[in-house]
């Protein structure tokens, strides 16, 4: 159960300093060109190009309103479920596009997890949560150790090992939402996308989830939905930032400005509009 | 065990499976699909009774249909052919809009205090309740009721099957206009008693307009579903083969009643008869549901926020 | 927000150009609204009173017989209702059987499977299943199912005849069109608008988020149903069950028309048999005296019992609606 067990030795335990990694070893998951959403004729994200890297942690920042969420729905085709909505351009994921009519939109579910705004445990037991996942796949293994693996490595463990009987709903709000990471680790994904996992969060909770995302990096791809930029610069790797384009007729789009390193994005961006976003919020 | 959790390793990227193919094998997506395909297939199910019944009774009914269908006595000798079946389709808008003038505006004012007067009452939680309840009360039970509590004193007539159908009719009114009283939003009370405005003159002149097109769709309802009751009926009006204009003095009769008492008959004339009743009752019945739908959509699309 | 733009401006006038009702207007209009409210209360108990009332000389004569004799013969003033509630049971649950899962089915179709723009479309087909009159469904039942059933029954018949229990349960006495298993047929049409629309209002306060949750982990849509939709409804749709029960025995006309009037207990579905409403319309006009006592009796047996099953359903409903709120 040991953390170490599970992890590849050929990782380099890089949690911070992201600068030193080198470009060679980048590994794309997410190939974005000219990416869009549509619903119905209106067109609320545009021109989106961006790669995400494997064991990165990708932020997209931007202001409200600005298609964010929208968009990182995309990345596991959960936008198939609104009605209208339709995706635009071209998305791989590794090597592979994402909206071929062959793809099979659970499949990708599956290796593509997602956390959501507010936790949303299902009105079941500690363990039945963590193993629904498991138990939907036809997990074969010892369900038992699976969900103690996947409990460790959303920190939750220790806190919840002498009550896995008990409802989900008897946990706190942090412990939720950690629950519910575990709950999308125990599906064994590839990539695990976040959004706004601590908007609902206090503080406390929510470095402790930052802590996870920096510890879960090791072995997972994640893309992180936020509106706190420090929460961006403190955790992530890579920033996009989207805005809002209000055009003549007043409709409303979100498009991507800058796609970057997280330390350049936050030091020196190449475009205005993110300096003032970013030097509008942190004042 | 521990490889379990093992994530894909690192570049050079092994043999990585395709996204095309579902790894949790074919049968999950099968037992979905069979799962959708079940799920369109009862709606079939509930649909095709439908065309059937409706679609028969136009085949069969539309022949009868005719002035004289509509205006003309009923046979005294039940057997003969021919039109027409007058004094029912007078029965019915006579005794139906009878037990609406009774049963909506009492069900509006049942509906106003449950929403208006005691909303968080114990009282008023109990009326709320037992209104829901009543509206599970079978019909043949009103119709016994009015038979023990009227008929026995006063004698048949239509007035009797009125208020049977009234009775039939009023939870339902009291529980649609209550709904519809609370979507209204509380901004609108407010503002009309910051204006000075009474709870009276504010209830009637500004809450109870916002809410009307709901109210009226929900009445029609009931109004449709009133008009197509027949077991209510059978003891408390019996039945006439001559027009009765006179609700409260004499037996009368209705769509509903003749078409029960002549689909019993073995003669094609009755038979004939009976199609074309239930065509006609079939028609005044979805024109009412159909209005219903109509003003609800309006009342929807008004209320969206 | 829109009626509030559009009422507001035009409130002034409304209250100001009239005077405002006085005190003593206030007053009687609560008064009013009251007495609407509390009807409800004084109907029940009228109902009540009154067909007990009534039936009381059956319940008297006949006591505990009334409910457990199977003899029913007026001529010799014998008026045992149990082959009748025997009826009324047999053709609820087939009702129940063939209507519950074709309305859960409907409802999520509605609220799961459906596009958008067909939502309206379908909820209005249903409320048209729903205004059909009780009679037009007896009327088609009598005249175009009675007669083609009967080859049916005896086609089904054959294929479960050497079936253990199945060859006698879809057997009859003899087997005929009319029967216990043509009512059920034509109830779980009557009854499942309306197990279909309590059904389909639980599901849509199942929270987008659980859905969400399910589907993430790569939860196929059936699989999602049954993790997210279906444990938040399960009082909803035991309360929808217990209201399409209620709904089945009253239903009074249809049944009365294609069960066949000839009471009986058995265990034959394909046969003849009589229910506690259809008794009483077929019945009641040649009745006098005790008779008619004790067919009101049998009234009031349903109304009770469909004022305890709704009592039940709408608590259930209740309850469940009191916990979704709290979430």
């Amino acid at each position: 159960m040991d953390e170490i067990d599970v992890t590849p030795a050929n990782v380099a335990p890089v949690i911070e300093g992201v600068d030193e990694q080198p470009e060679t070893a980048r590994e794309v998951v997410f190939e974005i060109r000219d990416g869009a959403v549509r619903y119905g004729s209106n067109l609320a994200v545009a021109d989106v190009n961006f790669d995400v890297g494997a064991r990165e942690i990708t932020a997209i920042i931007g202001p409200s309103g600005c298609g964010k969420s929208t968009f990182l729905r995309c990345l596991n085709r959960m936008n198939d479920f609104i009605p209208g909505a339709k995706v635009e351009g071209r998305i791989t994921y590794h090597g592979e596009n994402l909206y071929d009519p062959k793809v099979d939109a659970a499949e990708v579910r599956r290796r593509v997890g997602m956390v959501f705004q507010k936790p949303n445990p299902f009105p079941k037991s500690i363990f039945d949560n963590v193993a629904y996942g498991p138990r939907i796949n036809r997990f074969k293994g010892d369900l038992h150790d699976l969900v103690e693996q996947a409990l460790t490595r959303a920190a939750l463990w220790d806190e919840v090992k002498d009550k896995l009987k008990k409802s989900a709903y008897a946990l706190s709000g942090g412990q939720q939402q950690r629950l519910c990471i575990a709950r999308t680790l125990a599906v064994q994904p590839d990539v695990v996308l976040m959004d706004e996992p601590c908007s609902a969060l206090d503080p406390i909770a929510t470095s402790r989830i930052e802590d996870l995302m920096v510890e879960l990096k090791r072995d997972f791809t994640i893309v992180i939905v936020t509106h706190n930029m420090q929460q961006a610069a403190r955790v992530s790797d890579m920033t996009a930032f989207f805005t809002t384009d209000v055009g003549e007729d007043a409709s409303r789009v979100g498009r991507l400005v800058e796609f970057d390193r997280t330390h350049t994005i936050f030091t020196s961006p190449s475009d205005q509009r993110t300096e003032g976003y970013i030097t509008g919020r942190f004042g | 065990m521990s490889m379990t959790m093992t994530p894909p390793a690192p570049a050079p990227t092994p043999a990585r499976p395709s996204i095309r193919r579902s790894s949790a094998g074919p049968w999950r997506s099968a037992k979905s699909a069979i799962a959708s395909t079940l799920i369109v297939g009862s709606l079939v199910v509930a649909i095709v009774p439908l065309v059937l019944i409706v679609g028969y009774v136009i085949v069969r009914g539309i022949d009868s249909i005719s002035w004289a269908f509509l205006t003309d006595d009923i046979p005294i000798l039940s057997r003969s052919e021919g039109p027409g079946m007058g004094p029912a389709v007078v029965g019915t808008l006579l005794i139906t809009g009878a037990a609406t003038v009774m049963a909506v505006p009492l069900g509006v004012l049942g509906g106003i205090y449950l929403n208006e007067y005691s909303a968080r009452t114990a009282l008023g939680r109990v009326v709320r309740f037992l209104a829901e309840v009543m509206t599970g009360v079978p019909s043949i039970v009103m119709g016994l009721f009015i038979y023990s509590i009227w008929v026995l004193r006063f004698g048949v007539s239509g007035f009797a099957g009125a208020l049977a159908l009234g009775c039939l009719m009023l939870p339902v009114v009291i529980r649609t206009t209550e709904e519809m009283l609370k979507l209204v939003a509380p901004e609108l009370r407010e503002s009309a008693y910051a204006l000075g405005g009474r709870k009276a003159g504010t209830i009637l002149r500004v809450v109870l307009p916002a809410a009307a097109p709901g109210i009226v769709s929900g009445a029609l309802l009931a109004v449709a579903r009133a008009a197509g009751e027949t077991a209510p009926l059978l003891f408390t009006i019996l039945t006439v083969n001559a027009t009765n204009t006179n609700l409260f003095h004499g037996p009368n009769t209705t769509l509903s009643v003749q078409i029960f008492r002549n689909a019993q008959q073995v003669f094609p004339g009755p038979q004939q008869r009976a199609w074309g009743a239930a065509l006609t009752l079939i028609a005044i019945v979805f024109i009412f549901t159909l209005l219903s739908r109509g003003l609800s959509a309006v009342f929807s699309r008004k209320h969206r926020v | 927000m829109a009626i509030h733009s559009e009422l507001l401006p035009a409130s002034p006038e409304h209250l100001g150009d009239s005077r405002p009702p006085g005190r003593g207007v206030d007053r009687a209009f609560r008064l009013l609204a009251f007495a609407g409210g509390i009807l409800v209360l004084v109907i029940l108990a009228l109902i009540a009173y009154s067909t007990i009332s009534k039936a009381w000389p059956a319940f008297r004569d006949e006591g505990i017989d009334y409910f457990t004799s199977d003899v029913w013969d007026p001529a010799h003033a014998a008026f045992g209702t149990l082959a009748f509630s025997f009826g009324t049971l047999v053709i609820s649950v087939i009702a129940l059987v063939i209507s519950v899962p074709v309305s859960i089915g409907i409802a999520l179709f509605i609220t799961e499977v459906s596009p958008r723009w067909l939502r309206r479309p379908v909820v209005t087909l249903i409320d048209l299943l729903a205004a059909v009159p009780s009679v037009v469904y007896g009327l088609w039942g009598l005249l175009v199912l009675v007669p083609a059933l009967p080859g049916f029954y005896q086609d089904w018949h054959d294929l479960f005849a050497d079936v253990p229990v199945l060859g006698s349960v879809f057997d009859g006495n003899p087997i005929a069109g009319k029967a216990f298993m043509t009512a059920g047929l034509i109830l779980a049409v009557m009854i499942t608008p309306i197990i279909t629309a309590v059904t389909r209002e639980t599901f849509a306060t199942v929270p987008q988020a659980q859905k969400d949750a399910a589907l993430a982990m790569g939860a196929t849509r059936w699989e999602m149903i049954r993790a997210a939709v279906f444990p938040h409804s399960r009082s909803g749709m035991t309360a929808a069950i217990l209201i399409g029960l209620g709904r089945a025995m009253g239903e009074t006309i249809a049944v009365a028309l294609v069960i066949g009037s000839s009471p009986q207990i058995t265990e034959k579905l394909f046969s003849s048999g009589d229910a506690l409403p259809s008794v009483i319309v077929n019945q009641f006009g040649e009745s006098t005296g005790t008779y008619q006592a004790a067919l009101i009796g049998m009234g009031v047996v349903l109304f009770f019992l469909t004022l305890m099953i709704g009592v039940i359903a709408r608590t259930v409903l209740a309850r469940s609606e009191r916990k979704l709120g709290a979430a």
